[in-house]
């Protein structure tokens, strides 16, 4: 009896040394797997296998993300860098707080005025501006708090006082994106502190999550959000949104996409050289086309401009993009 | 209603065809948390054993410690890891944030108080008087614990299950620390909370039904090493 409860053991541990061993292969199969499917980009091509492997980290803002741009350009840049590139899905914030951690070895961030804080500690250098594009209010398509035609910040303070009544709701990102940064801007405008408004009552709603979440809880209860028209466009073909946009085209809409590399004098770590070549390539003429022309197939319009064609007040200087950053000197 | 069945078919769908992505996150999920189980175990099984042989000052109140982290939040663990695997934290010279490896580390220490604790209490409902018995035969110490072990199998074998269970299930760890990277950490369960938050409610649906086939699939083949 015990012999053959010895020789069971042996059976299980035989197996679960199997799969400890089996499971260690787990990071090369992983990426064997992703290198052999097809790019996403639709070409049908493989990716070659890509040795030694070198993993490029960066933080991108969920609006890039959201709308599929970053699965259409990764390929292109892991085989231009000979890189793995890993993508972490983060809010403004929480890409900038990877980053003064050295985390990740770029940041792509769209919040200038934390971007700014962050360059002046030293975390990030080499900050380039790549694309830009604009936000939107959107809300019920009867628009019972009547806001069309209004100003960003008429309209949010027309918002206020009907929210307070408890005629509609707001629902806001509330989390330290350079979205809800926007948010808190436009409240600043329309002469309201933020923090009583974000207190004043249940029509202010705190989501907690990224855009196109947030988009969809305010769609489910018919309220009203503030969108990058981006990720409004996609989500509005893909689940068809009850909800419409009403305030367009106010200069405080403006956003301004960055990539920041990580300075490498605060992380050792962190990958300079790769982080260069990418800014430089975003800011080049074949990606710049890309985001052109991405989503105009299926959108109609592009999703996100080329920075140059940036005009309007707010945009940023043209150095923040024609400039290649310079080559890393320790 | 519609929306689940929908669901259920693109499940069969994607396992029918071999969708390569969701078999490639499937296969992840299923490896993380086979590695998780089986580290956890060797750590686990013989340290719950020591506990249990042994009669020292605190034991009841270690005992009840174990058994209070059995509700410890996935989020908690993970940010706990995450704090400690970042580039600036105490192990961040190990550069595993953002890895397969660190989901493991976070995993491992999840399940660790649940399989101690289950273990532990396996242990203690192996009859007193066989144990008597054996030694007052002759056996040695290490003998009655291999005997206790033998007896106490099926609860052992309830505790790993358990553990597996909550290690392939949990959502807040891999999003922490693994960051859902796609072809690198993307899990069933970060795939879902994507999916899902991508307004795609059918793949995620057809992901939570494959993480449950996986599952089943696993304990079934436990229990048949059990029962043997």
């Amino acid at each position: 009896m015990s012999f053959k409860w010895m020789n069971r053991k042996n059976v299980l541990f035989a197996l679960l040394i199997g799969i400890l061993l089996a499971s260690m292969f787990l990071p090369s199969v992983g990426c064997g797997e992703k290198e052999t499917t097809t790019s996403p980009a639709g070409d049908g091509t493989d990716f070659p296998l890509h040795d030694p492997m070198v993993r490029f980290k960066i933080a991108t803002t969920t609006s890039l993300y959201d709308t599929g741009l970053w699965y259409h350009l990764e390929p292109i840049f892991e085989e231009l860098a000979n890189v793995e590139m890993d993508i972490v899905y983060a809010g403004t914030g929480i890409a900038l707080e990877y980053g003064r951690r050295g985390d990740v070895d770029a940041i792509i961030v769209h919040d200038k005025a934390r971007e700014d804080v962050f360059l002046a500690d030293g975390y990030g250098i080499n900050r380039r501006n790549f694309a830009y594009n604009f936000f939107l209010i959107a809300g019920p398509e009867n628009d019972p708090a009547g806001i069309t035609g209004l100003s960003a910040a008429d309209s949010f303070k027309k918002l206020y006082e009907e929210g307070m009544k408890g005629n509609v709701k707001f629902v806001s990102r509330g989390d330290e994106s350079g979205t809800h940064a926007k948010e808190k801007l436009i409240w600043g405008e329309a002469g309201y502190d933020y923090e009583e408004i974000r207190n004043s009552g249940d029509w202010y709603v705190e989501a907690g999550k990224g855009m196109g979440p947030t988009l969809l809880m305010a769609n489910e209860m018919g309220a009203y959000v503030l969108a990058d028209i981006s990720t409004f466009l996609a989500y509005n073909l893909k689940s068809g949104l009850d909800i419409v946009s009403l305030v367009e085209k106010d200069p405080i809409f403006l956003n301004v996409y960055a990539a920041i590399a990580i300075n490498p004098e605060m992380h050792s770590g962190a990958k300079i050289d790769i982080a260069n070549q990418f800014i430089n390539w975003l800011i080049s003429d074949e990606v710049q086309e890309i985001i052109e022309a991405y989503g105009k197939a299926e959108y109609g319009r592009s999703l996100f401009f080329p920075i140059a064609g940036c005009d309007i007040p707010g945009c940023p200087p043209v150095e923040a993009y024609t400039e290649p950053v310079p080559d890393y000197k320790p | 209603m519609g929306e689940l069945w929908d669901g259920f078919l693109k499940a069969l769908e994607l396992i029918y065809t071999f969708d390569p992505e969701v078999m490639q996150i499937a296969g992840r999920s299923l490896s993380i948390g086979l590695t998780s189980i089986v580290i956890g175990s060797v750590i686990c099984i013989p340290l719950a054993g020591l506990i249990h042989f042994n009669q020292f000052w605190g034991k009841r109140f270690l005992v009840s410690l174990i058994q209070t982290f059995y509700s410890i939040p996935t989020v908690v663990v993970g940010l706990f890891v995450f704090v400690m695997l970042s580039n600036v934290g105490p192990l961040g010279g190990l550069g595993l944030l953002f890895s397969p490896a660190a989901i493991v580390v976070g995993q491992v220490l999840l399940i660790t108080p649940i399989l101690l604790g289950l273990v532990i209490s396996a242990f203690r409902g192996v009859d007193q008087t066989i144990l008597d018995t054996a030694r007052s035969m002759g056996a040695s110490g290490w003998q009655v614990a291999v005997l206790v072990i033998k007896e106490a199998r099926f609860g052992v074998m309830a505790a790993v299950i358990m553990g597996f269970g909550r290690a392939i299930s949990e959502v807040g760890i891999s999003l922490m620390v693994g960051g859902n990277i796609r072809g690198v950490t993307r899990v069933i369960t970060t795939a879902i909370s994507l999916e899902s938050s991508k307004g795609d409610i059918e793949l995620a649906l057809a992901l939570g039904m494959i993480l449950i086939f996986i599952s089943l699939v696993v304990n079934i083949i436990m229990n048949r090493i059990q029962q043997k």
